[in-house]
């Protein structure tokens, strides 16, 4: 049942809205049978691409194409592609099996060969049984998956799902999540998903496009995100991170840095990665993730601050340190609570050089 | 799967649909009143005669003319206030207070709203009129009364009696939606009762009054049949503009059709300048507060049987249409009941077909303008809807407009410009013709669905039509298999209003039927004009029970939503 995936490439594609530029010249390629995950902020342009590519939308320049053919001007009942929706869109009017036969009744196939899909896709996302159920009488998940066989039945070449998680309980998500990643998995079909969710983006994306402001940070795996993000955004956007402004000391070799934290010039320098256009005496923006570093309450050699909060996950303690110069940074401790408070230091644990990026014009607290 | 070329239907064909449809909309509705006021001015009329101010100098100038202008105001204003006063305070005793029976008398109550004006009138006449049976029924009793039901204090009780439902509704409606909370709360601050009636409940039903005075208003401006009947010598605009007509003064009806659309204009701008908000959604759910119980028996048994004999009183005229139409002809003359009562009138109605004619007559034309207006205000809703721009609020504006015009306007503007062969101005000889009376049923039912069949497409996800598409379905099958479906209450509700109110039309028909299009509410009126009252009450009672049953129709099938 797995269908070989085929490519879908956006080239150099432009949309506006009225006066509003939505996206500006992106381009981007998805390899055949690949989840892609498209993550960014609401108004990043991530739904629009999703929307053109399935024809909901037309674009102003550029080329859409899946299988390397182009599809910009194929109306959507015609490029082959089946959709996700947000809010499922399921019809109301219909039972689930007639929703799931939708797509294949328009196909003129036999009553035979229609009925045998419906009971194959409901298998696939394990609701055979309910075919003759009533849209309003399923939870959300089940809703979900009746929508997702509904795509899948008339054998799309793309898959694309649009927030699929959004719509569902929190206690409910982690679980829908691995079981989406299955079925689609199962079918190999090409998959686009759109979430601003980075955690959603992260388990079911192999690769990522980080999208913002119309355009694409940075595409890759979701390890390079979160280690090496090409921007500021990304290294804010993906995980958590506290940004201390800096000036660069020295360059080594490769993309090492030693970085002075501008304010306190008597603490020891951090060791830092960034850009080779990052030149000695500029002053940047370091990422510093609260895994990076760690708090001591015995003094010693480190940036001196003061514990302002703790919050307690389970796993680890995060813990919010007011530093001497003003601005604040996260520390994580492994281990149970440990109840700290009171005047610490904080200092960079070896191995973990942060990311550093040209200082914004405005360098926040 | 490998699919290249166009796209499935032409692309400009599509891209020409809203405009084709406009087009059509902007020909029914908005000419005919542009042809009336040009005529008026004696612009394009057939006679020939340069452009000219004569007409409208001698309307300004002519006290008949003013006078009929300044009581038409008059009349509304008392008839919404009357309305109000008798709307509100019902409203909220059936739905603030537990009272035995409260459902069966609450939608009692509510029944003139489904009744064709013209009935209505004629049976007040029967039970108030100057030889009714209350003025037989108190001069059999050796009281020397008798009175005239006559002229503007006739034509207000017709319209209070009939336009309260219109606050009744709005007011219930108001009611169940609001939150029982905000009274808990306002409670809980130590505010009193009427605090809280006047601080609390009162402010958050002005959306439903204001919608309720926006209906009455415009209503009673366009009102004909209770001024027809009951006006005499008092004339209104709409009586007026229907004498001259017949009287042969033709430009004279066109500046008085062009001045009561103004009228109507300019009220409905007015009072939505006052009320910036208003609208006839009736605004936000909640859990509306529990009902009042009335704890001591006395009171309940007072308050059941004072609602049984307000609900009697207000169908007393039509028990009495029942009565009438059940007497044969020339067998009531002196006594204070009918001394006879038999199926006469309605074997005389049933066994001849010329009798039968305007009945079927009546049905068909509203079927059809029910129908095409269905359909129009489909293709109107999707396309203005999914537009938007221009001539997305063009085509929506188009389909409302005909609710603010009096149907008096619309008859004569139909008059007016369909009674002149031009096809190239978009002109055709329609008046006297099959086609003139359903067409102009169509303009007036565009609104009645339109409004309902918009709300509803509104309601309905957009993405819904999209998933549709992306499954591969084309633009008829998604809108037979994913639309329709979906819009059928909105679509039933319209219609059902639509079919209902065309069904008794009078206003409309009496400018432009033909002896052979002739629809019930004409035979009624010739009926009445020739003393043949049983006849007249059979056609009455034919039009109560065919609108009830659309009505009880609908009702059903749109969900219950009154």
């Amino acid at each position: 049942m797995t269908a070989s995936g085929v490519s879908v490439r956006f080239d150099d594609v432009s949309k506006a809205f009225d006066d509003t530029v939505v996206l500006a010249g992106v381009s981007l390629t998805v390899e055949p049978g690949e989840i892609f995950a498209l993550l960014g902020p609401s108004g990043s342009g991530k739904t629009t691409m999703l929307r053109l590519l399935a024809g909901f939308e037309q674009l102003d320049r550029g080329r859409l194409l899946i299988a390397d053919e182009a599809v910009e001007h194929l109306p959507p009942a015609r490029r082959g592609v089946g959709m996700l929706f947000q809010s499922y869109a399921l019809f109301p009017h219909l039972s689930v099996a007639e929703n799931v036969a939708f797509g294949l009744k328009v196909r003129s196939g036999t009553q035979g060969e229609t009925e045998a899909r419906v009971a194959e896709m409901l298998e696939l996302v394990r609701l055979s049984g309910f075919e003759q159920r009533r849209i309003a009488e399923l939870s959300g998940g089940q809703q979900q998956r009746v929508a997702l066989a509904r795509a899948l039945a008339p054998r799309p070449r793309v898959l694309l799902l649009d927030e699929p998680l959004s719509n569902l309980d929190p206690a409910l998500r982690e679980e829908t999540r691995a079981d989406l990643r299955r079925t689609v998995k199962q079918t190999g079909i090409t998959t686009v998903l759109v979430t601003h969710e980075q955690e959603e983006a992260f388990e079911l994306g192999e690769r990522i496009g980080l999208l913002n402001e119309g355009g694409l940070e940075q595409v890759g795996g979701p390890a390079e995100l979160y280690r090496d993000p090409a921007s500021r955004f990304v290294a804010t956007f993906v995980g958590r991170c506290s940004v201390l402004a800096g000036v660069v000391k020295e360059r080594h070799g490769g993309d090492e840095l030693t970085v002075h934290l501008a304010s306190q010039p008597e603490a020891p320098p951090w060791r830092c990665r960034g850009s080779g256009e990052l030149a000695v005496d500029d002053r940047v923006d370091v990422c510093v993730r609260p895994e990076a570093v760690r708090l001591e309450t015995g003094g010693g050699p480190g940036l001196p601050g003061e514990i302002e909060a703790e919050r307690f996950t389970g796993s680890n303690s995060f813990y919010t340190v007011r530093l001497a110069a003003g601005p604040t940074v996260e520390v994580a401790m492994p281990g149970t609570a440990a109840g700290l408070s009171g005047a610490c230091v904080v200092r960079q644990l070896a191995g973990e050089l942060p990311s550093t990026f040209a200082a914004a014009a405005e360098s926040g607290p | 799967m490998s699919a290249a070329g166009a796209g499935r239907g032409a692309p400009q064909l599509r891209s020409l649909m809203p405009w084709l449809v406009l087009a059509f909309l902007v020909w029914l509705v908005g000419y005919p009143l542009l042809v009336v006021a040009a005529e008026a001015f004696g612009i394009g009329s057939p006679g020939g005669g340069g452009p000219t101010t004569e007409a409208f100098r001698s309307f300004f100038t002519r006290p008949d003319e003013w006078n009929a202008m300044w009581r038409t105001l008059w009349i509304s204003v008392l008839s919404t206030l009357a309305a109000a006063a008798i709307g509100v305070p019902l409203g909220f005793l059936f739905e603030r207070n537990e009272i035995p029976g409260r459902r069966l008398l609450g939608a009692l109550v509510a029944l003139p709203v489904a009744l064709p004006p013209l009935v209505g009138v004629i049976a007040f006449l029967f039970l108030y009129g100057e030889s009714g049976l209350a003025a037989r029924g108190l001069q059999s009793l050796g009281l020397d009364v008798s009175w005239r039901l006559t002229g503007a204090w006739a034509i207000l009780l017709v319209h209070a009696y009939s336009m309260y439902v219109y606050f009744y509704l709005f007011t219930r409606a108001g009611l169940s939606g609001q939150d029982g909370a905000a009274i808990e709360a306002a409670q809980s601050l130590g505010a009193s009762r009427s605090q809280i009636l006047f601080r609390v409940t009162l402010p958050r039903l002005r959306p439903a009054l204001a919608g309720a005075t926006l209906l009455t208003f415009m209503t009673s401006l366009g009102s004909f049949s209770a001024p027809y009947i009951f006006g005499g010598g008092f004339r209104v605009m709409t009586t007026q503009i229907v004498a001259s007509k017949l009287n042969g003064e033709l430009r004279m009806a066109y500046v008085e059709t062009t001045m009561l659309a103004l009228l109507a204009f300019a009220s409905l701008l007015l009072l939505r300048k006052i009320d910036p908000g208003l609208d006839l959604a009736s605004g936000a759910r909640g859990t509306p507060p529990a009902r009042r119980r009335l704890h001591s028996r006395g009171a309940r048994i007072g308050a059941a049987a004072g609602g049984w004999v307000l609900a009697g009183v207000l169908l007393l005229p039509h028990a009495t249409l029942i009565l009438m139409s059940l007497v044969p002809p020339n067998t009531w003359t002196v006594e204070a009941f009918p001394p006879v009562l038999g199926l006469v009138n309605y074997g005389d109605l049933l066994s001849s077909t010329e009798r039968l004619r305007p009945a079927l007559n009546s049905i068909w034309m509203a079927a059809a303008a029910t129908l095409a207006a269905v359909v129009v205000g489909v293709m109107a809703a999707r396309l203005s809807l999914r537009r938007g721009g221009l001539p997305g609020r063009a085509l929506e504006a188009m389909m409302t407009l005909p609710w603010a015009i009096p149907g008096t306007v619309f008859a004569l503007a139909l008059a007016a410009a369909m009674s002149v062969n031009a096809p190239w101005v978009g002109r055709f000889v329609l008046v006297g013709t099959l086609w003139i009376l359903p067409l102009a049923y169509l303009v007036r039912s565009l609104p009645l669905t339109g409004r309902s069949i918009f709300a509803g497409l509104r309601q309905l996800d957009p993405r819904l039509e999209e998933a549709a598409a992306s499954l591969g379905a084309g633009s008829l099958r998604t809108v037979l298999q994913i639309v329709l479906p979906l819009l059928r209450p909105a679509v039933i509700a319209g219609a059902g209003l639509a079919f209902i109110t065309m069904l008794g039309d009078f206003v409309t028909s009496i400018v432009l039927y033909t002896y052979d299009t002739r629809p019930i509410s004409i035979e009624i009126q010739s009926s009445l004009r020739i003393q043949e009252t049983g006849i007249a009450a059979a056609y009455g009672v034919l039009l109560m029970v065919l609108s009830a049953a659309a009505f009880i129709a609908w009702d059903d099938r749109a969900g219950g939503r009154l």
